[in-house]
C-alpha cells in the first residue's frame, strides 16, 4: 500500500498546487542559476556588476564599467550560461521523447547516432579541409549528424521499423561513423588540429556566442512547443506501439514527427556544444520521480529542470580545478554516472518486487 | 451493425495466418474466439481493431470499412486489450486507466472533469477504484488485467476486443474477471483458452483452426466430441447439467492419424 502522502490527485508525486506552482518556480530558479552564472569566474565581478550590465543592454542607465569588463559578462559569461540552459532543456526534452518513443528506459538523444555523425562531420571539416573554409565546424557536424540519422531511419525502417530495430540501428551507425572518425584521424597528418575537434566534441560551452544562443535557441524553442503538443501522444505509448495505435495514435506519422524532431535539437546542440552526455539519461528519470509519467507535467519539467541542471554543471565545471576548466561533457559523466546506477538499482528493486 | 469481418485474410512473409474469415456478431452480445495455439485468434482480434491491414476481404466498424477510418475514430468507438501488457514507465492505476481518454481529446488539452468521472466509474465497474492511486507495477496479474480492461472502458467502447484476459491468472480470478466483462454492456469478441468458461460467459462460439473458421454457432452446437478431438486433437465428453455444458478431457489422441483411426487406437 501506498502511504498517504504519496498519493495525489492528478497522478502527480505531488500535490495539485505544488504541481500548477512547479514550473514557475523552476523557472525562476533558471533565471536565478543563469545570474549566478554570469557571476563567476576569473575576473573579480560580482552579481552587482552583472545586473548593472544587465540593466543598460536592456535600455537602462550606464553600468559604469569598462567596456572589457561589460563584454566578459554580455559576450562570453551571459551567453554561455544561457547556451548551458538551452542545451539542458533540449537534451532532457529529447531524453523523454525518446525513452517514451522507443521504450527503453535508457534511450538517450545521442541513441541514434547523432553525436557520432557530428564528430565525423567536423573531424571532415577541420582535419582535411572539406568545403574549403565555406562551411565551418558547426556546420560540418550537423551534416554529419543529419546523414548519420537519416542512415538509422533508413536501417531501421528496412529491417522492420520496430522500436528495437530503431535502436540496433542506431548502435550500428554510432559504430559505424565512430570508425570513419577514428579511420580520419588516423590517416591525417595533424594531429593536433584532430585533438583540439575531438575535445570539443567531449562538450563544451566554453565557446558560446550569441549567435549559437539563437540558433540552439529557436530549435529548441520549436521542440519544445511540438512535444508539449503531443504530450497526449506521448502517454499512449506506455504499453507500446499497438497500445498507442489502439488508443488513436497513427503510431508511423507521429513517431516519424517526434524522431525527425529530437535529432534536429540534438543535432544543433551537438554542433554548437559537443556530444554534452548524461543530461539526456538521467534527467528524464529525475523528472518523472518527481512529477510522474504523464508528458503534459513531465515535458516541461524535464526541460526546466535540464536547464537549471546543466547550468549549475557548467559553473561547477570552471570552480572545481580554477583557473583552468573542465569540459562540462566531462562534468556532466562525473555527475551523471552515479545517476545512472542508481536508476539501474532501483530497476531492478522494482523488477523483483 | 457491430464490427464485421467479410472474408478477412492476412498473411505475413508469404505464410496465410487469418484465412478468409467471417464472423457475424451481434450487437451487445459476447462472442468467444477458440483455436489451439497458432489458430489465429491473436491476428484475427489484431485484424478487428485496424491494428493490421487485411491482405484481401474487408473488416467493417458500424458498416464503414476499418481501413478507411481514422485511427482517432476507431479508438473511440473500439478498444483492444492485448494479451501482455508491459511498460518500462511507472504509472499509476490512474494515469493507466486515463489513457483510455485519450481518443476523446486532443493531445494538448488537459483532462476534463468528464474525463475524470469516466475514469472513475471505468475503475468502479472493474473494481478497481481502491487502485487508483497505486502503483501499476506493484499489482498482480488479476489486477492489471481489470485496470487493462478498465482502461478499455474508459475509451467508451460499443466493441471490446479481449485476448485472452484470463490468462495467467488462477480460477476465482479468472471467473470474477470473465462475469465482469459479460456485465458490460459492449459488444465483445474475446480469445479464450478454457472451452468451459467459453461455453458459460459466451452467447457465441467461433472456432479457429489453421487461420480458418472451422465452426460457429451457439456453444452446444459447437462443442462437440467430434469437434474437439479434429481441431485440439483431445478425446473428450461433452455433459450437459443444471449449470451448463462442461467439457470433460479423457486423453490426448496419437498424432499422426485420421480421427476416425486415432479414436480408435
Amino acid at each position: 500500500m501506498t502511504p498517504p502522502g504519496s498519493t495525489r490527485p492528478g497522478s502527480t508525486r505531488l500535490g495539485t498546487l505544488g504541481t500548477a506552482a512547479l514550473v514557475p518556480l523552476a523557472l525562476v530558479v533558471l533565471a536565478v542559476s543563469i545570474a549566478v552564472g554570469t557571476t563567476i569566474g576569473p575576473s573579480d565581478l560580482g552579481p552587482k556588476d552583472a545586473f548593472a550590465v544587465f540593466l543598460e543592454r536592456i535600455g537602462g542607465p550606464d553600468s559604469g564599467l569598462s567596456g572589457v569588463r561589460e563584454g566578459i559578462i554580455w559576450d562570453l559569461r551571459l551567453p554561455r550560461a544561457v547556451l548551458a540552459a538551452i542545451c539542458g532543456a533540449g537534451l532532457a526534452l529529447c531524453g523523454v521523447v525518446l525513452q517514451s518513443l522507443l521504450r527503453n528506459p535508457l534511450a538517450d538523444p545521442f541513441v541514434l547516432g547523432v553525436s557520432s555523425g557530428a564528430s565525423t562531420g567536423a573531424v571532415l571539416v577541420v582535419v582535411t579541409g572539406l568545403g574549403a573554409g565555406a562551411i565551418g565546424l558547426a556546420t560540418g557536424a550537423f551534416i554529419g549528424s543529419m546523414l548519420a540519422f537519416g542512415l538509422v531511419l533508413l536501417l531501421g525502417f528496412v529491417t522492420g521499423g520496430t522500436t528495437d530495430r530503431m535502436i540496433l540501428a542506431g548502435v550500428a551507425a554510432t559504430q559505424l561513423f565512430s570508425a570513419l572518425t577514428s579511420f580520419i584521424v588516423y590517416t591525417a597528418a595533424d594531429a593536433e588540429q584532430t585533438r583540439g575537434v575531438l575535445f570539443w566534441l567531449l562538450g563544451s560551452l566554453s565557446s558560446a556566442s550569441w549567435s549559437d544562443v539563437v540558433v540552439c535557441g529557436s530549435v529548441v524553442l520549436l521542440g519544445v512547443a511540438v512535444c508539449w503538443a503531443a504530450a497526449g501522444t506521448l502517454d499512449a505509448f506506455t504499453f507500446g506501439q499497438d497500445a498507442a495505435a489502439s488508443l488513436g495514435v497513427s503510431v508511423a506519422k507521429v513517431r516519424f514527427l517526434l524522431l525527425v524532431m529530437t535529432a534536429l535539437m540534438t543535432a544543433v546542440i551537438v554542433s554548437t556544444s559537443g556530444a554534452i552526455g548524461f543530461v539526456g539519461l538521467v534527467l528524464p528519470h529525475a523528472a518523472r520521480a518527481i512529477v510522474g509519467v504523464r508528458h503534459r507535467l513531465l515535458v516541461p519539467t524535464a526541460t526546466v529542470l535540464g536547464a537549471i541542471f546543466l547550468v549549475w554543471v557548467e559553473i561547477g565545471s570552471r570552480v572545481v580545478i580554477a583557473p583552468q576548466e573542465l569540459p562540462v561533457g566531462v562534468a556532466t559523466a562525473l555527475v551523471g554516472v552515479p545517476a545512472f546506477v542508481l536508476i539501474l538499482l532501483r530497476q531492478r528493486r522494482r523488477s523483483h518486487a | 451493425m457491430s464490427i464485421e469481418p467479410r472474408d478477412a485474410t492476412w498473411s505475413t512473409r508469404g505464410t496465410v495466418i487469418v484465412d478468409g474469415v467471417t464472423i457475424d456478431v451481434a450487437p451487445g452480445s459476447t462472442v468467444g474466439l477458440l483455436g489451439p495455439n497458432g489458430s489465429g485468434k491473436s491476428s484475427l482480434l489484431r485484424l478487428l481493431a485496424g491494428l493490421r491491414p487485411t491482405s484481401s476481404g474487408v473488416v467493417r466498424l458500424g458498416g464503414d470499412p476499418i481501413a478507411g477510418l481514422s485511427r482517432r475514430q476507431v479508438a473511440r468507438r473500439l478498444a483492444m486489450v492485448e494479451q501482455e501488457s508491459a511498460t518500462d514507465a511507472d504509472p499509476t492505476v490512474r494515469d493507466v486507466i486515463g489513457l483510455g481518454r485519450l481518443p476523446h481529446r486532443a493531445p494538448w488539452s488537459p483532462e476534463t472533469a468528464n474525463d475524470r468521472a469516466m475514469v472513475a466509474s471505468a475503475a468502479a465497474t472493474m473494481r478497481t477504484a481502491h487502485l487508483l492511486d497505486r502503483s501499476y507495477m506493484t499489482l498482480s496479474g488479476g489486477e492489471r488485467q481489470r485496470v487493462q480492461i478498465a482502461r478499455a472502458l474508459a475509451q467508451e467502447p460499443t466493441e471490446l476486443l479481449l485476448d485472452e484476459p484470463t490468462n495467467h491468472l488462477d480460477v476465482r480470478h479468472q471467473l470474477e474477471l470473465l462475469e465482469l466483462v459479460r456485465a458490460t454492456p459492449t459488444t465483445t469478441v474475446m480469445a479464450l483458452h478454457d472451452l468451459n468458461h467459453a461455453a458459460t460467459y459466451c452467447d457465441r462460439l467461433v472456432v479457429l483452426d489453421g487461420g480458418r473458421v472451422h465452426a460457429a454457432g451457439r456453444p452446444a452446437e459447437v462443442l462437440t466430441p467430434a469437434l474437439l478431438a479434429e481441431v485440439y486433437g483431445v478425446e473428450a465428453v461433452v455433459e450437459t447439467s443444471e449449470h451448463g455444458l462442461h467439457v470433460r478431457y479423457v486423453r490426448a489422441l496419437p498424432t499422426g492419424a485420421s480421427v476416425e483411426e486415432r479414436m480408435s487406437r
